[in-house]
């Protein structure tokens, strides 16, 4: 029953769009997928490899602005910057894996950090290529429907999905959570870590990067402010791991889940929306100071805790 | 080089150095906090905006000189640190997680909730503190007349980057010459022999962020009469502290002194000579540099030398 879950997932997510959903509800969706994307794609670096970035809003940008330059420089259509974005991310992971992965644990942290800002900045100067600041907008539409969009999203999680699970099951897998575990005993049982950090990068980039590709796709327009934000991409980012599960299948989904619904919910009720931030930080907070396994992560914890709140009166 | 390209040059070097001194506050604070706890501050960037903010309100509605402010916003700050040790980051130290990086995330959530609360307080306009010596400046050629360059010496700048010096030989005084500036520094060398040695590890873990944050929040003050002033200037200031420690090495006070001074000429050169947008990206270029060519930062060099004696 365990073995085929992923697939019953996968069935009833695709009978879904069949369901008539209002446009909202499939914009939701849609983009509820692509934050599981990217925090699939997250946890493999952070949740397994124990390689915390604070920077993948890079990678998101850099595969949304190669499909963005590909259609506005090149003419070409914007879908091809999907496998394109494969190729750049995977060049741009080696390099920010040279730099930053000399740096450890939170090191690492604040060096992708620094990436994610460099990016985004080389972006607004960038005029001749990127536009800058006015951003690149695609103005022919493939689809007026979501419901393409929708399955399309849904098949690049479903080999995200795929992709992590043989990663993590397999000699790979042990070998990220080894040096996870501890680095130094790790490189003393002759695993290469560098070489496994950076592999682990690569992976973890270039699935961001897709899903980046996608979303210019799907929304048509990008400018440097949003697919590289810090706050709003490279945070949140963390956030949907944090809050869903760290190293877990199944916690990112459950955090896109949460996030993209709390962030929607905050924003229409009048007088709240300036604060999302500080609600996101207190979740935040709360989270790492009560399940720091995130909530499938901690899952025998919350147990315990209804289980007592049921028997104390 | 013609007479121009000189003065250019000077001019440049000079607002670079006065640069580099308040860096080189902010990136004490820094650098305080990761020697003694051995955690990342990212809220940094966020407090010294908070610091920033007491200076406007005393400015704007007690018209309390911005360098007065200082005596009151650091000690503000230090309360505001002591008590996020206390009850945000001493709690999370305790929990058990996959995750060691846990409290760098969380003082991620802590600096969300500062600079969006301080959004909704004074709302995202810019601010200012309109002083009347904003563009006072002090001119070589009135001292010298016959002077071949013409070169200029702002007056906030240079009283703000007096202050910063000031304050860095009294915290020298305080952690090289008191009982308790000790115990800060025996806490940062080894954290148990420190408590085999007596010393109360917790309440100076305490007083190290606040006097962190104190010092960043000392540094906004200074910084306010030259600058603009809204909720998100934060984070660039966080990381502008990260890149200035790790170019000073790692826990090391001095080092971050000298790392503060080579960001700051450095950026001020990327200002001048190759266009201001750029100067972020220079900032970057050089944290890079110093990961792959100084990973120690300057403080390996310092101590290298001291080895050779």
């Amino acid at each position: 029953m365990k073995k085929y879950f992923p697939l019953f997932v996968l069935a009833l997510l695709s009978v879904i769009p069949l369901l008539g959903l209002s446009t909202y509800m499939m914009h939701i969706l849609i983009l509820v997928i692509m934050w599981t994307v990217i925090g699939m794609a997250w946890n493999l670096l952070g949740g397994y490899c124990g390689q915390v970035s604070f920077g993948h809003a890079a990678f998101y940008g850099t595969g949304a602005y190669t499909a963005g330059i590909l259609y506005y420089k090149l003419g070409l259509s914007a879908w091809w910057g999907i496998p394109a974005s494969i190729a750049v991310v995977a060049i741009l992971s080696l390099v920010v894996g040279f730099v930053c992965l000399r740096l450890r644990g939170p090191y690492f942290a604040l060096g992708t950090l620094a990436i994610g800002v460099i990016m985004r900045v080389t972006a607004e100067n960038l005029v001749d290529l990127t536009q800058g600041d006015l951003g690149i907008l695609i103005q022919e539409r493939t689809w007026v429907e979501k419901i393409w969009y929708y399955y399309i999203i849904l098949l690049i999680a479903a080999v995200t999905f795929l992709v992590i699970k043989l990663v993590v099951e397999s000699k790979l897998g042990y070998y990220f959570v080894a040096i996870r575990e501890d680095q130094d005993a790790a490189e003393s049982l002759g695993i290469n870590t560098t070489l496994y950090k950076i592999v682990a990068l690569c992976l973890s980039g270039v699935l961001t990067g897709v899903a980046g590709g996608f979303y210019t796709n799907y929304m048509g327009y990008i400018d440097p402010g949003v697919v590289f934000a810090l706050h709003d991409i490279s945070i949140v980012t963390i956030m949907v791991v944090m809050v869903g599960g760290v190293a877990t299948y199944w916690g990112p989904a459950i955090g896109a889940l949460i996030m993209v619904f709390l962030a929607e919910i905050i924003r229409s009720i009048p007088g709240l929306g300036a604060a999302h931030h500080t609600l996101f930080g207190i979740l935040l907070i709360v989270i790492i100071i009560f399940l720091p396994n995130g909530i499938v992560g901690d899952i025998p914890k919350l147990k315990k805790i209804f289980r007592l709140g049921g028997v104390s009166p | 080089m013609n007479a121009v390209q000189v003065e250019v040059l000077l001019q440049t070097l000079i607002s670079g150095i006065l640069l580099g001194g308040l860096y080189a506050l902010i990136g004490i604070g820094m650098t305080l906090i990761m020697g003694v706890m051995k955690i990342i501050n990212l809220a940094h960037g966020e407090l010294m905006m908070v610091g920033m903010y007491v200076a406007y309100v005393l400015f704007t509605f007690f018209h309390i000189d911005p360098y007065l402010a200082v005596f009151f916003a650091a000690p503000f700050l230090f309360f505001l640190g002591v008590l996020i040790q206390k009850f945000l980051i001493t709690p999370v130290l305790k929990v058990d997680s996959i995750l060691p990086e846990n409290q760098v995330i969380l003082t991620v959530g802590i600096g969300m909730v500062l600079a969006n609360v301080v959004t909704m307080i004074f709302k995202s306009d810019y601010l200012s503190t309109p002083v009347d010596y904003a563009t006072k400046a002090w001119y070589l050629t009135d001292y010298w007349r016959d002077a071949p360059i013409e070169l200029s010496l702002s007056f906030a700048w240079s009283v703000s980057f007096l202050f910063a010096i000031f304050i860095t030989i009294a915290l020298w005084f305080f952690l090289s010459r008191t009982d308790m500036g000790k115990s800060i520094r025996a806490t940062a060398q080894d954290n148990d022999a420190a408590l085999l040695m007596g010393v109360n590890v917790g309440r100076m873990r305490m007083i190290t962020f606040g006097l962190g944050s104190a010092l960043v929040g000392a540094a906004g003050c200074l910084f306010i009469p030259m600058y603009y002033l809204y909720p998100s200037l934060g984070g660039q200031f966080t990381l502008i502290a990260f890149v200035i420690t790790i170019l000073g090495g790692l826990g090391s006070t001095v080092g971050a002194i000298i790392g503060g001074l080579i960001l700051g000429v450095f950026e001020s050169l990327t200002a001048t000579y190759i266009g201001m947008g750029w100067a972020p990206v220079g900032r970057f270029a050089i944290f890079v540099a110093a990961l792959v060519f100084l990973p120690g930062g300057v403080a390996s060099l310092l101590r290298r030398q001291r080895l050779g004696k």
